[in-house]
């Protein structure tokens, strides 16, 4: 008998919202079989094809296992399985029906179902005639039985012209599309919990990211910088090198706090953050800004507040985690992975920017006034001129 | 890159890498081993003991290599305590120790039911010797005192704690001299247990000593063969502390050599430090000059320590076992220091290789930083 990794020698990857995308299907295809290879590129014996709703990865005697996990973090597959394949023949598909049948068995299961799809009319028995094949043979051959309803596995079967596959698991994609088919944008990385998320779900939209992240040194610390690039490290998971342009915010954040009252130097500091974030996304080609921004978390955060913040900037401001509240963003960021990084202690903004009532209700006409108190305009140049670009990815 | 973090840690003694290295090649074997080459490691390590014992004017057999201070400190105090709890559960220490007294106080009193006094201190750091006197009990088996402060280099009225405990034979001393070796005179008379360590004196990590009079009995921590007088168990790291004695010897003389410039280079640093406005020196003027604590009320010292980072200085707010938590200084609380003076405060710590131009670079970089990120308002 053959060893299950030469019986189970393929991944069949089935793309998700995609399929419904007309015209751009096949840009679309393209961008995702090549984020599925470069997600999988440390597994160099693997080999792919393409048809026009499926992805074969051929294992090659590749471990299943990390793979599969692995393609779980590509967005745009709705789903895959681990698959045998055989000639598009009843003998052999029936052959290896049994054997992923027998699997099952040993592994405690009891009820099955077939579930078969003929993907080639050309093929000489329809649907329901296959299904009552194959299904004949396991039950002649096992003590497995039948059960339409409610199946411990199904016993997937699809037909292809050159090749039919037999599946027995279906293990959830991502979802989404493929990163970078949505373009290109700019996220406000702060190293907080809900910035990673935030990122998360807009490349989840395909949209691929380019990270600012401002540092007041030395009122932010170095650890707090490296902080924001390892979860910028942890992002390139999703799509890739992500890029980060650390700005240095120092005189600008110091000549704020000379010149405006305390409870409005945030309010400024978020209108400078996005001016200097709007600028460097039209230098890096990218469409809009994105932030962990949620409504009425902080006080930077109320709907007064983000419209005082927002006038400044003409691109789009994307607020992914705007209506989820906390629990829900801490959840996401513990299944994604950045959680525990993004609690480290490292302080964010120092405690002496940190004022004791910040305005929750801002106006812009004060906003304005105060702005008009210093040459803002200079020090902005000047933090975006010296702006300190790193590629970050995984290896 | 300007070093000023030396009560951390200091770099290791060429000479003391050097035969570390020869050792670690030649001298491989088990120190217990009975083959001649077991032979040859056991005799470099007792070598190492006799002579660590002769220049801290003590018997070999009073001396217990450790993997470090915090071993040592845990082995005194709870080796101690747990071997003689029959006689009474009282021990009396202060409430500036290292954490690894703290801790070990901490834990006895939690788990084994011990009672523990906790001496206060004056604004100088130091204990009122009236007030252990007045905390010995009938049931008091153990006393624990740090010879020098780690964070302010304040010294202990060790004399006169010895004098008082000369009267109440029945409780034993413990003296945390980490800090005041190779800094200062130690007399060993009337002391029960001493913990050193030897990363502190440019030796390697790894190797501390705990000084136990022969009479002392004490419960392993560690159980294992007859290693170190069968107090502690586990293969010798026999290379390391084969070092230890020269590495003492060279420590002991630089110490003669270089006293008077590391006093001067103290000197400069606190007066052009308190020439600076709302720069406060916390460190009393009788402190070892190693140590030089001091606050800027006008700047956290999380933001100074960025700086000064950025800037190329390595030098510790406050005790480096807890900075990482973020915490006060429990320290400068016991000494009366609080609010801005407590959230301000440095720790400048000094070697023998300090040099006056990295002093002065220090005090117009604080200078600078005040002035630059400084509160205004």
């Amino acid at each position: 008998m053959e060893s299950a990794n030469e019986k189970y020698g393929y991944i069949l990857v089935r793309f998700g919202e995609l399929s419904t995308k007309g015209k751009n299907k096949k840009d679309f295809i393209r961008q995702l079989t090549r984020n599925v290879k470069y997600a999988l590129s440390a597994y160099p014996q693997l080999e792919y094809r393409n048809d026009r709703d499926r992805l074969y990865i051929f294992l090659n005697d590749t471990d299943p296992v990390p793979v599969s996990q692995r393609l779980k973090d590509v967005f745009g597959i709705r789903s895959f399985s681990l698959a045998i394949k055989c000639e598009p023949e009843m003998e052999a598909i029936k052959q290896a029906a049994l054997y992923a049948a027998q699997k099952e068995w040993n592994e405690g299961k009891r009820t099955f179902k077939v579930m078969a799809r003929r993907n080639d009319k050309s093929f000489p028995f329809v649907s329901d005639q296959i299904n009552r094949f194959v299904a004949g043979r396991v039950l002649h051959e096992t003590e497995l039985k039948v059960d339409v309803h409610n199946p411990d596995f199904p016993l997937i079967v699809e037909i292809h012209k050159d090749a039919a596959y037999i599946m027995a698991h279906t293990e959830l994609g991502a979802g989404g599309y493929p990163v970078r088919v949505g373009g290109r944008a700019m996220m406000l990385l702060s190293g907080g919990i809900d910035s990673p998320v935030a990122a998360y779900e807009i490349m989840k939209r395909g949209v691929m990211i380019e990270c600012v992240h401002f540092a007041s040194q030395p009122y932010t610390s170095e650890q707090a910088k490296e902080k924001v690039l390892t979860l910028a490290k942890m992002l390139s998971r999703y799509q890739g090198p992500v890029r980060v342009h650390v700005v240095p915010f120092t005189d600008l954040q110091l000549a704020i706090y000379d010149h405006c009252p305390e409870n409005y130097a945030i309010t400024i500091m978020r209108r400078m953050m996005v001016r200097i974030a709007e600028e460097l996304a039209k230098k890096n080609k990218c469409l809009a800004l994105v932030t962990g921004e949620s409504v009425g978390q902080v006080a930077s955060q109320t709907l007064e507040s983000m419209g005082v913040i927002n006038e400044v900037i003409k691109l789009p401001v994307i607020r992914p985690v705007a209506t989820w509240d906390k629990l829900e963003i801490i959840a996401k960021a513990r299944e994604i992975g950045t959680y525990e990084t993004s609690i480290l202690p490292f302080e964010d903004c120092c405690t002496i920017f940190t004022p004791k009532d910040p305005v929750t209700k801002p106006r812009s006409d004060r906003a304005e006034q105060y702005e008009s108190r210093f040459d803002w305009k200079e020090l902005l140049d000047k933090a975006v001129e010296n702006t300190e670009t790193v590629t970050m990815s995984e290896e | 890159m300007i070093y000023f973090d030396y009560a951390s840690t200091a770099p290791v003694n060429p000479k003391v890498l050097e035969l570390y290295t020869q050792y670690l090649h030649d001298y491989f074997a088990n120190s217990e081993s009975h083959h001649p080459l077991g032979t040859e490691v056991s005799k470099l390590l007792e070598g190492s003991r006799r002579k660590t014992a002769a220049l801290l004017r003590v018997e070999p057999s009073d001396i217990v290599f450790t993997s470090g201070a915090c071993e040592a400190n845990s082995l005194a105090i709870k080796g101690y305590a747990f071997s003689h709890m029959n006689r009474g559960k009282h021990l009396i220490t202060t409430a500036i120790e290292h954490s690894s007294v703290l801790n070990s106080m901490k834990q006895l009193e939690d788990v084994f039911g011990f009672e523990v006094t906790y001496l206060g201190v004056d604004s100088e750091g130091k204990i009122r010797p009236e007030e252990l006197r007045a905390a010995i009990r009938p049931d008091t088996i153990l006393v624990s005192v740090m010879m020098v402060n780690n964070e302010t280099g304040s010294v202990q009225p060790m004399e006169e704690i010895k004098q008082i405990l000369k009267e109440y034979p029945t409780v034993k001393l413990h003296m945390d001299g980490v800090q005041a070796l190779g800094k200062m005179k130690i007399d060993l008379n009337g002391i029960d247990m001493a913990s050193f360590a030897a990363h502190k004196i440019h030796g390697l990590k790894g190797c501390g000593v705990l000084y136990r009079k022969k009479n002392i009995e004490l419960m392993p921590l560690i159980s294992g063969g007859d290693q170190e007088f069968g107090i502690r168990g586990g293969t010798e790291n026999a290379c390391n502390y084969a070092v230890f004695g020269d590495t003492l010897e060279y420590a002991l003389k630089d110490m003669e050599e270089y006293e008077g410039h590391v006093k001067e280079c103290n000197r400069y640093l606190r007066e052009r430090l308190s020439a600076i406005d709302g720069v406060l020196i916390n460190s009393p003027d009788d402190a070892i000059p190693y140590i030089l604590n001091i606050s800027c009320m006008k700047l956290p010292s999380e933001v100074h320590m960025n700086a000064l980072g950025s800037e190329g200085f390595c030098i510790s707010s406050h005790s480096t076992c807890h900075t990482k938590k973020n915490v006060l200084s429990y320290v400068a609380q016991e000494m009366g220091i609080t609010g801005k003076r407590q959230l301000g405060i440095l720790r400048i710590s000094l070697g023998n290789d300090t040099t006056l131009e990295e002093c002065e670079k220090l005090c117009d970089a604080i200078k600078e930083n005040i002035r630059k990120y400084g509160i205004r308002k």
